[in-house]
């Protein structure tokens, strides 16, 4: 316990910010419902009704509760992005790692695969298979993750090249261990340090493509809130001096340096810097 | 010579490091005093504090660590107080440092020659062509190859020993006061150190210089200094002339590293005839995809259960490569590997579980031979689960008593991580690794050239128990010939990934050798400072 403390005090204070920022956030996302004054999709009022505390952030162009709209666009853009950065990492470090391990053409049939994605514009790319597979959900996550899982490659590939060639790898091998336990038990626990860093980064990416997304009408589709199209729709106002458009932006903005906060303490942490 | 000061001198010096928040002191209150033309050697076994006085020499503290105490007048001046600028002038023009790792010290970037005339021209003690000429005078003092070219070549271009001797050279280029080698051959094989050793004993004889020279080597550092400081734990232990410390060493601890190549592993009976060897290789010819000429020519040695083999020859001599045909990871073009008596496939993915588990390696460095996150019941407990099946409680009691045997506390480092471990105990990890699949046959790569003696002495001894208790084959690959008489029943010289010569160690180490075999044991440096000057006029005559 007294351990645990002293752990805690040495945590910069900007690492403590950015824990408490994606707490809170966690929390609104998990208890959404009990949260929201009213339902998500729920036509509550006028259209564009000003703050209030009835309506503690007025009403968006459909008359629905902005407040409450936030806290479920909280649970539907951190949820989906989240799940996209997972399926992104496991993906990639499955090909990185079959890569790394194997070499010969495995790796070069895979590396040049990524070399092609990665030249096209990662938006561009996401809005021609969208238009392609359709706007649901599903194809969202698969599509991102699949573009996204092409930076995570490159990365983990790298790493992972710098252990393959470690002594224990090869008594590993040389035991007669197989492919997924060398990847699984020799590589990936080495390779974790700046795979986790990495993931930090790449969650901010992939929850702006996908409010990026949104915004241009190909995200997560109504009446679903998410903070992205939230902007979009809302972006009207602000010619009228209403900064309420703002807010999701900023609820956007406010994550992503929370986690870069941790990411930047995490990448301190394993590469062993003390100042 | 009318000044009487001392070039160098410490006083009290107290030097702290930090680990977990803490600070520790690393050096603790040494003292040394270091006059002109004189060369110290500072001796003692990793972690004793040597690398750290030397760095202190130059008013460096390493980071994570710091001065806190004492002082250090170089000609002089006060380092530890004066200004970063009086620092950086005094390094690189009067002081000079020689790493112990050339190759990671030079830029690969740049060539040889523009390193070596960055800060004579910097700081403005002579011109870019003055210091080109010079540069090639201390190449031709250093005994390097063609030294008008040498320095326009990359580092990657030359050799590990030229490297080092254009390291010095470099140092050399300011003519400064003095020089601090910091291990500089430890990472030569013998043929080569001998060379660079007489090359840096002469240039710093004929320029006068004083020089500091570290190493946990007592024969290399006979040859060398004039003065020897033992240290250990950050303290002097014992501190005399060279010739009085050799001949009447005062304190035990002394002694005992004086004493520490008196470890021999009792004589073995030679085989019977016609007994059937464990592991044997018959005219193994390998060859690496697109080299053009084989790493292996036509090797055949013969391992027998109980016996240890020292394979010994310089780095690319094709020892390791060896090891690496018999593991599978490098399939020979000719030639069959046989175990117990059936031919054993060429790749290891071809050989069954236990052809694999038959014959185990242990690694050089252990660092990088343990999964660093996996914890020791793991890394000892994987083979016995993989090879033998063994679960859940029956696991734990194996490894317990595979610590045991290794003579490690199973309570107290059954869950620990490998970085949690010293050097010498981590390579009893990799040991029990290597037992823990009950094999026949062992691979020892070099195990003990990255532990210092003590403790090199304790893994040949646990190596030698553990042979007899378990009736092992051991194959021990080596560069040095210490090792070899210490262990060895067989010897096998190779060089140019032929053998050389081979027999039992009798036969081997009892002349007439082999051409080849005489360089390698003549290189060897011995305990008597006059054994440089002895070797090389005896090699210089006979060339003649």
């Amino acid at each position: 316990m007294h351990a645990a403390l002293h752990e805690i005090r040495k945590i910069p204070p900007t690492a403590l910010f950015g824990m408490l920022v994606i707490t809170l956030y966690i929390i609104v996302a998990v208890f959404a419902p009990i949260l929201a004054p009213y339902g998500e999709s729920e036509i509550v009022a006028y259209e564009f009704e000003p703050w209030s505390s009835e309506y503690w952030l007025g009403t968006d162009s459909l008359g629905r509760d902005m407040a409450t709209r936030m806290i479920y666009g909280a649970r539907n853009t951190i949820g989906i992005a989240l799940i996209t950065t997972l399926l992104a990492f496991f993906i990639g470090c499955v090909a990185a790692f079959l890569s790394a391990t194997l070499q010969g053409w495995v790796d070069q049939v895979i590396s040049r695969a990524v070399d092609v994605v990665i030249s096209i514009p990662t938006l561009i790319f996401a809005l021609l298979l969208l238009t392609i597979l359709g706007t649901s959900v599903y194809s969202l996550i698969g599509v991102i993750a699949l573009i996204y899982s092409t930076f995570v490659f490159r990365i983990a590939r790298a790493v992972a090249m710098g252990i393959v060639v470690m002594d224990y790898v090869e008594a590993a091998r040389i035991r007669g261990e197989g492919l997924w336990w060398v990847m699984s038990r020799e590589i990936l626990p080495n390779a974790a340090p700046p795979l986790v860093a990495e993931f930090g980064l790449r969650f901010c990416f992939v929850f702006l493509t996908i409010s990026g997304l949104s915004f241009l009408g190909l995200g997560i589709q109504p009446p679903a809130a998410d903070w992205g199209s939230m902007v979009r729709e809302n972006a009207s106002l602000i010619t009228f001096g209403d900064l309420t458009p703002l807010i999701p932006a900023s609820a956007i903005g406010l994550l992503t340096v929370a986690v870069n906060f941790i990411v930047d303490w995490m990448l301190h942490k394993a590469s062993g810097l003390k100042d | 010579m009318t000044d009487t000061t001392p070039l160098l001198q410490i006083r009290d010096l107290v030097i702290e490091g930090r680990a977990q928040d803490e600070w520790n002191p690393i050096v603790k209150g040494l003292n040394l005093n270091l006059g002109r033309g004189q060369v110290l050697g500072l001796i003692g076994e990793s972690g004793a504090g040597k690398s750290t006085l030397g760095l202190a020499a130059m008013g460096f503290a390493r980071d994570g660590c710091r001065f806190s105490g004492g002082t250090v007048h170089f000609d002089g001046i006060e380092l530890l107080g004066a200004d970063r600028a009086t620092r950086r002038n005094l390094r690189s023009t009067r002081i000079a440092y020689v790493a112990q790792s050339a190759a990671a010290s030079f830029n690969p970037a740049y060539k040889l020659m523009s390193q070596h005339t960055e800060f004579p021209v910097l700081k403005q003690v002579s011109s870019r062509s003055e210091a080109e000429e010079d540069a090639i005078t201390l190449y031709r003092k250093l005994r390097l190859p063609d030294p008008e070219t040498i320095g326009f070549r990359y580092p990657h271009q030359v050799s590990g020993g030229q490297l080092q001797r254009a390291m010095t050279a470099m140092a050399m280029a300011c003519r400064p006061d003095l020089i601090i080698f910091d291990e500089p051959t430890t990472a030569l094989d013998v043929t080569t150190q001998i060379e660079v050793l007489s090359a840096i004993r002469d240039i710093v004889d004929e320029f006068g210089t004083s020089a500091i020279y570290i190493t946990h080597d007592l024969a290399v550092v006979a040859q060398m200094a004039d003065q020897i400081m033992v240290l250990r734990h950050g303290e002097l232990v014992e501190e005399a002339p060279t010739r009085t410390m050799l001949s009447d060493p005062q304190e035990d601890y002394t002694k005992s590293l004086w004493a520490v190549r008196s470890f021999t592993a009792p004589a073995k009976p030679a085989v019977k005839k016609g007994t059937e060897p464990v592991l044997s290789l018959r005219n193994i010819t390998a060859q690496y995809p697109g080299m053009p000429r084989p790493v292996l020519e036509d090797i055949s040695i013969d391992f027998h259960a109980g016996r240890t083999v020292a394979v010994v020859g310089e780095s690319g001599s094709g020892k390791s490569t060896v090891a690496r045909t018999i593991t599978g990871l490098l399939p020979p073009i000719s030639g069959e590997i046989i175990l117990d008596g059936a031919p054993l496939p060429d790749k290891y993915a071809n050989r069954t579980k236990d052809q694999l588990r038959a014959s185990q390696m242990i690694y050089q460095m252990a660092d990088t031979a343990l999964n660093p996150k996996q914890r020791i019941r793991d890394i000892i407990g994987r083979p016995m689960q993989f090879y033998r099946g063994l679960r859940g409680h029956a696991l734990t009691e194996e490894v317990r008593a595979l610590l045991s045997a290794i003579e490690l506390e199973p309570d107290i480092y059954m869950d620990r991580l490998p970085s949690e471990l010293s050097g010498g105990q981590k390579q009893r990890i990799g040991i029990a690794r290597a037992l823990a699949a009950n094999p026949k046959f062992i691979i020892c790569d070099e195990v003990t050239s990255a532990l210092d003696q003590l403790v090199a002495e304790e893994i040949l001894k646990l190596l030698d128990k553990l042979q007899n208790e378990y009736n092992l084959a051991y194959m021990f690959i080596t560069h040095d010939i210490s090792t070899v008489r210490a262990i060895a029943d067989d010897v096998v010289v190779m060089q140019m990934g032929k053998i050389v010569e081979q027999g039992s160690k009798d036969e081997i180490f009892t002349p007439p050798h082999a051409p080849y075999t005489d360089l390698l044991l003549s290189s060897v440096p011995e305990m008597d400072p006059d054994w440089l000057n002895n070797t090389l006029e005896a090699r210089k005559s006979a060339s003649i």
